[in-house]
């Protein structure tokens, strides 16, 4: 009976991967635990074992062939006793009639082929494309764009500030030897040196604190936590010696720091892993808090973050960094912090969400226009300074509101936001705001249970067809 | 011991005593009057003395540059006034009034000037610890050779953090000074009731940092320690630990009734070790001053004092357009 060796996901987040390299060919006997082949994630490219021993009857992925789908055949084990032609036709067998995207290219020996082929299938196709494009503001209709992932912007960013300021540094855990955990900041050692790019110990109170002193004292750092769920370790220095020390001085020690890292839920990295602090550290004055979805926004809000005078927390998400979207091709693109962005342009109904939020919102909005439910997509992108002003604007058109948002329920983003229509413009309203939260418990870990937790797009859906009545 | 020499056989001029005499009285005519105005009701909130710990930053004030850097806990009058800000403005943020270094919105806890290198002012025990050691994580950025002194109490050595800091601090040889103000009480909790560590400036080895016991109470020891650590600091080998024996003869705040020690305890201290009356026999002991110099001091400080205070009472409150000020640069 031959076995099929499957593409492994080799990060909590890894939907597909590019085969760098077989350190096998047909033929030979492997054992388990060798290392048979080098694969590319999104962050870096990893050895993989093989579990089973055997012969290699058929590698049926080309090296250098990306955009290999997770789970995808790769390759195939002859068992004892069985002729590895036996072994390579049996496992064919079974594979002709699913012809999906990534077993399709993969037989084929040229990588040329492959590069086209990685089928997007994810959520962008649809909904990133065609609207957001028609109602972008933030640059002229004629400039020219390219596409980069939101890691490779958050990147760039990085850099160019870097290059611009000297007193620019970065510091945490893995950023500099290990290129980061997430690999954001890829590169930035071998540019800029360890002077300028510190990798800490696992210290998150201690390195925070010294960062923020370090800020008083004219750099401006920027604080990468491997993930924002480590920095509540921190948070005594973020919000009383960050936030507050401008106030408490009267206005005479300002404190120029950004706080950034994967914020939210992943993939299956269960309650210690999954929050998300948009409206945790919105709370405090003294904060500037930014969410991006996009890349563009990535870029451009990182940038304005790094030459603010006060401290900001910069939210990003795992799941959003490997997601491509089209960036300007301006020269220094920056973002002003505290405005929103009109993703869609609509009248029946306002949906205000950021992060990756703005993922099921704007699914929802592209089905809802199929019956004929034309939906405002407000996406936020700052959540403190907060522009109201933007939301009460299009709610004073559709006169419905839902929120959409990946954290707790109670004292939500979304609360907030809905306190301030009730206020400003509650003659306005044609029916309750809706707030769509991740739910009221930890995050679980079955990945059943897990979607559950999250919001989805089937409930933005509902909950606009309640608001609107249909 | 060979401090404790030095102060038995003072290699120091006339000079100098006189203004660690006036320095250190200044610390405790300023805490006696804000003693008082607190009981006035002129000050509020919290409210905590320096008064028996002066030796420790008149000392290390000696020991360090102008352009040296400062960082402490809420106990920070002392530390100000030394560090050259103008009691007027110190007094005027314990009243709470527009003309406070903070224009009335820090308090006693909080207050900071960049021009004299004060960085607070700081309210949470411990996180003024890597607050210092960034501070002088930037002067190493910046290829410059400033110290800063980061203060903090024997109750602040038992957080995490400052474990956590002598790690980078030692890793990255940070230019700073770790100068623990060991007054025995973490406020209640005497340090024999808080750890079983036999001294708290040991703790630094075990992160390959060097440090030193000194008499907290002898202001010529404080500063031969200080100056030994601010070399160190300077030749690039911080960081350095420097552990303070000293004592608080008031309460831990204003609010505090001192019952965890002895009337006695206390009043042993002031007679036997207090450290302005130390500096005062060695000034008089060494022909440097006449009773009449002294008294002529006295009057100058107490002049001073009672100038800040009526300051500080005059001052009128912020107003109410500062509740919105400075919140974001």
């Amino acid at each position: 009976m031959a076995t099929e060796i499957l593409m492994p996901a080799l990060s909590p987040t890894m939907e597909e991967g590019t085969l760098a390299k077989w350190l096998v060919k047909e033929g030979d006997s492997i054992e388990s635990g060798q290392i048979i082949a080098e694969i590319e994630t999104d962050k870096a490219t990893m050895e993989f074992e093989a579990v089973d021993e055997g012969v290699v009857a058929k590698l049926l992925v080309a090296e250098g062939t990306e955009g290999v789908k997770v789970n995808t055949p790769i390759a195939v084990l002859a068992d004892e006793g069985e002729s590895p032609e036996d072994a390579a036709s049996a496992a064919r067998a079974p594979e002709a009639d699913k012809a999906d995207a990534g077993a399709e290219a993969a037989p084929k020996p040229q990588a040329e082929g492959a590069t086209e082929a990685p089928a997007p299938a994810r959520s962008e196709s649809a909904s990133d494309q065609a609207p957001v494009a028609a109602v972008a503001t933030d640059w002229p209709d004629d400039t020219p764009t390219r596409s980069l992932t939101v890691r490779e912007a958050l990147r760039e960013a990085m850099a160019e500030e870097m290059r611009r300021d000297d007193t620019v540094c970065l510091m945490g855990e893995e950023v500099g030897e290990y290129e980061g955990a997430y690999k954001i900041s890829q590169g930035l050692l071998d540019e800029f040196g360890a002077r300028r790019v510190v990798d800490t110990p696992i210290t998150e109170m201690g390195f925070t604190g010294i960062a923020v002193g370090a800020a008083w004292g004219g750099l401006r750092p920027v604080v990468e936590f491997m993930t924002f769920n480590f920095s509540m370790q921190a948070m005594d220095q973020i919000v009383n010696s960050a936030a507050k020390t401008l106030y408490m001085s009267g206005g005479q020690v300002p404190c120029p720091i950004v706080f950034r890292g994967p914020n939210g839920a992943a993939a299956r990295v269960a309650a210690q892993h999954s929050q998300c602090y948009a409206a945790w550290y919105s709370h405090v004055p003294g904060l500037k808090v930014v969410m991006p979805y996009t890349a563009a926004d990535a870029k451009g809000l990182l940038k304005s973050a790094i030459r603010d005078q006060n401290p900001v927390v910069f939210l990003e998400n795992e799941i959003l960094y490997g997601r491509s979207f089209d960036v300007p091709e301006i020269d220094d693109y920056t973002v002003p912090i505290g405005k929103a962005r009109l993703a869609r342009k609509g009248d029946d109904v306002t949906i205000v969400s950021f992060g990756i939020g703005m993922t099921y919102a704007m699914e929802a909005a592209d089905r809802l226009a199929d019956d004929g439910i034309e939906a405002e997509v407000i996406d936020l992108r700052t959540i403190r300074p907060m522009d109201t002003d933007a939301i009460l604007a299009s709610v004073l058109k559709t006169n419905r509101l839902v929120t959409v948002e990946e954290g707790f329920p109670q004292n939500s983003v979304g609360n907030h936001i809905t306190a301030v229509v009730m206020e400003r413009a509650f003659d306005y309203l044609d029916a309750p705001v809706i707030n769509l939260c991740g739910k009221d418990v930890p995050m679980p870990y079955a990945a059943n249970l897990e979607k559950l937790a999250l919001v989805t797009t089937d409930e933005v859906v509902e909950a606009v067809r309640k608001v609107t009545y249909r | 011991m060979a401090a404790r020499k030095a102060a038995e056989k003072p290699n120091v001029s006339g000079e100098d005593l006189q203004r660690y005499y006036r320095e250190m009285l200044l610390v405790r005519r300023f805490e006696e009057k804000a003693g008082q105005l607190y009981g006035m009701g002129l000050i509020g909130g919290f409210c905590h003395l320096y008064i028996g710990q002066e030796a420790v930053v008149v000392g290390l004030a000696a020991a360090a540059r102008d352009d040296d850097k400062q960082i402490t806990s809420y106990r920070d009058h002392g530390h100000m006034l030394v560090a050259g800000m103008d009691p007027k403005g110190v007094m005027a943020e314990l009243t709470g009034r527009k003309d406070g270094y903070s224009r009335g919105k820090g308090g006693s806890m909080h207050m900071f000037s960049h021009e004299k290198h004060f960085y607070g002012g700081h309210g949470i025990v411990g996180a003024q610890v890597p607050l210092g050691a960034g501070l002088a994580f930037a002067d190493r950025y910046l290829g410059n050779d400033r110290v800063t002194f980061t203060y903090f109490g024997d109750g602040a050595a038992n957080q995490g953090q400052v474990y956590e800091t002598y790690n980078m601090a030692r890793l990255w040889n940070l230019p700073v000074v770790f100068v623990i103000e060991n007054n025995q009480y973490a406020m209640g909790t005497s340090t024999k009731r808080s750890t079983r560590s036999p001294s708290l400036w040991e703790r630094g080895a075990a992160y390959g940092i060097k440090g030193e016991m000194v008499d907290g109470m002898d202001v010529l020891a404080v500063k031969a320690a200080g100056e030994k650590a601010v070399a160190a600091c300077r030749a690039g080998d911080g960081p350095y630990i420097l552990e303070m024996m000293t004592y608080r003869y008031r309460g831990h705040s204003m609010s505090d009734p001192a019952k965890y020690r002895s009337r006695e305890e206390v009043q042993k201290m002031r007679e036997e070790r207090d450290p302005i009356d130390r500096v005062r026999e060695l000034l008089v002991t060494g022909n440097h001053a006449s009773d009449d110099d002294l008294k002529a001091i006295d009057k100058e400080i107490k002049a001073i004092v009672s100038e800040a205070a009526d300051f500080a009472r005059e001052s009128p409150e912020p107003d109410a357009a500062e509740l919105w000020t400075d919140v974001y640069a």
